[in-house]
């Protein structure tokens, strides 16, 4: 018996378990269906078919035992007719995924677990590698988290004819380069998983700390990179994985400290510490853990435990900054940048003192790296203004000011630079 | 599927090599090759001479150009291709990068136009016809 008839189940009952099917389940029917089709733009198609013909049926027959795999099945059936019906029209047609291949899979094959590598495919192959990182991470809101262009479009303060054009561009390279949907070897998996990780946190950051623009946060973006970061780590239990998980979280749990009502800035140490997430915080502690007791783990990791010793904090005067400063040791033979080196010098500050700090990054701004970094001199300003040298700490809030773009930012250095003239 | 892997090195530093060190780098690269050949993967292949060799053709102002040197004036200069036969990017890329060549210079990898290869085959048969 495929369906079970519900009738005590009323019609407004059906929609909105259909609404919450779409909800929860309409990305990864759609990971599915682009296995079975060979193609984003018919997968799509027949996606939203499929639930216009659920609504109908579903309210006359009852709801399917497996709602899933309906979809699925029914999503199939619109593609195959569509192929044939083009197929007159197109004799090149040819591919079609696996669905016409002999011996195509029946729906009853479909567990938890195909549903599962589906998924999977879908993320490693809108993060792949071949496409540029702007393309990798329109797909990946697109076609994973199911945003429509025009969100995407304005998370980015982009145009929608933009990201519309950068979409169609990966699509027709996974298609004509021939990118497989699948989900990498166990020997290609670090590297490839490094790009999705990498989509997954500038997509974050994008949210948390927008690169310019009139806010200073967005956070929509990083409710959907958390939500990517859970998908994954459920998907795909690793270490990197909970570690970039937790560094989210716990960033995240700041979100309501980190600026006033003006929408300025308030630095970690001026935050009011209620104000941070304990959910949050205690969620995310427990994977940096759980992560840092793998024999492996990697770069996420460390930056997660950085935030989570500021979490279990109760002030900036409480803070184990000698732990601080041994974790960005860490981080720097781990990937060493210039930008790591200024926040250890930083950590530095707070732990012996200003001076300490201001030397290294004397050090770092004197090889000439970080010359552009507007973070580079708002921290040696801050560091010559705890000192008492107001004249070099002005120059040095002046040099930021010339380079930070993002509004929120712009008015605390031109706050600061008010502070030290008055 | 055919991906055209164009191989990219800095003359100058292959030059400065130490001869019997070369000789065994394109030792091992030969052998990568075999190892290819065996896999079904080595579809053919042509090593270039010095990009001093070259020369570059423009159509500028109704008629064409002819310059000495390479297309582009870069430090890795195209040193040779090798035409491989994978089934998706993703084994090309696998193969590509175990290949001991790219220690010298980065490789492009290019999915073949096989729309375009059609054509041309469809003429290379029309012209062997006319021939007979």
């Amino acid at each position: 018996m495929p369906y079970q008839r519900e009738s005590q189940r009323s019609s407004e009952a059906i929609r909105a378990l259909i609404d919450e099917l779409y909800h929860e389940q309409s990305r990864r029917v759609f990971a599915t269906l682009v296995r079975l089709i060979g193609d984003f733009d018919l997968a799509e198609e027949v996606l939203q078919e499929a639930f216009a013909v659920a609504v109908e049926q579903w309210q006359r027959d009852g709801v399917p035992a497996n709602p899933r795999a309906w979809l699925v099945s029914t999503a199939r059936h619109k593609a195959i007719d569509s192929i044939r019906r083009r197929a007159r029209f197109d004799k090149t047609i040819a591919e079609h995924g696996e669905m016409l291949a002999p011996g195509a899979t029946e729906i009853e094959d479909f567990d938890e677990e195909t549903f599962k590598d589906d998924h999977l495919r879908l993320i490693f192959t809108c993060c792949h590698p071949a496409l540029s990182p702007n393309a990798q991470v329109a797909l990946t809101l697109r076609e994973v988290c199911g945003l429509t262009t025009e969100e995407i479009a304005s998370a980015f303060l982009s145009s929608a004819v933009t990201i519309a054009q950068r979409i169609v561009r990966a699509k027709a390279k996974i298609r004509d380069a021939r990118i497989p949907y699948e989900v990498p070897s166990r020997e290609d998996l670090p590297e490839r998983l490094d790009s999705v990780l990498s989509v997954i946190y500038l997509l974050f950051n994008e949210g948390y700390s927008a690169s310019s623009g009139a806010q200073a946060t967005r956070a929509d973006l990083s409710g959907n990179a958390i939500h990517l970061g859970r998908v994954l780590l459920d998907l795909l239990p690793n270490p990197e994985v909970m570690g970039l998980l937790a560094l989210m979280l716990l960033h995240e749990s700041r979100r309501a400290a980190r600026t006033d009502a003006a929408g300025d800035l308030i630095l970690l140490e001026d935050q009011d510490r209620s104000l941070w997430d304990c959910e949050q915080i205690a969620t995310g502690t427990q994977l940096v853990q759980q992560a840092l007791a793998a024999p492996e783990f990697g770069v996420y990791t460390i930056q997660a435990a950085i935030s989570a010793v500021h979490a279990g904090a109760a002030s900036a005067n409480y803070t184990n900054w000698s732990q601080i400063v041994a974790l960005y040791d860490l981080l720097m033979r781990a990937q060493p940048s210039p930008v790591v080196e200024l926040n250890r010098a930083v950590a530095v500050a707070m732990r012996d003192g200003p001076q300490s700090g201001l030397q290294l990054i004397d050090a770092i701004l004197g090889r000439g790296d970080l010359a552009d970094y507007h973070l580079a001199y708002a921290a040696r300003a801050d560091l010559n203004r705890r000192l008492g040298k107001r004249a070099d700490a002005r120059a040095a809030y002046q040099v930021a000011l010339s380079l930070a773009k993002q509004e929120p930012e712009r008015r605390f250095l031109q706050r600061r630079l008010r502070e030290l003239t008055e | 599927m055919k991906f055209v892997c164009l191989g990219y090195a800095d003359e100058s530093k292959l030059n400065s090599m130490p001869k019997e060190q070369l000789e065994a780098a394109v030792e091992e690269c030969l052998a990568y090759d075999d190892e290819l050949r065996r896999g079904g993967h080595f579809a053919g292949g042509e090593a270039l001479q010095s990009a001093t060799n070259a020369v570059t053709l423009r159509h500028r102002g109704g008629k064409v150009d002819v310059t000495d040197g390479p297309y582009a004036e870069t430090k890795e200069q195209l040193g040779g291709i090798l035409i491989l036969e994978a089934k998706d990017l993703n084994q090309a890329i696998a193969l590509m990068s175990k290949h001991p060549g790219v220690k010298f210079g980065p490789f492009e990898i290019r999915p073949a136009d096989e729309e375009f290869n059609k054509i041309i085959e469809a003429r290379n048969e029309a012209a062997m016809l006319k021939r007979s």
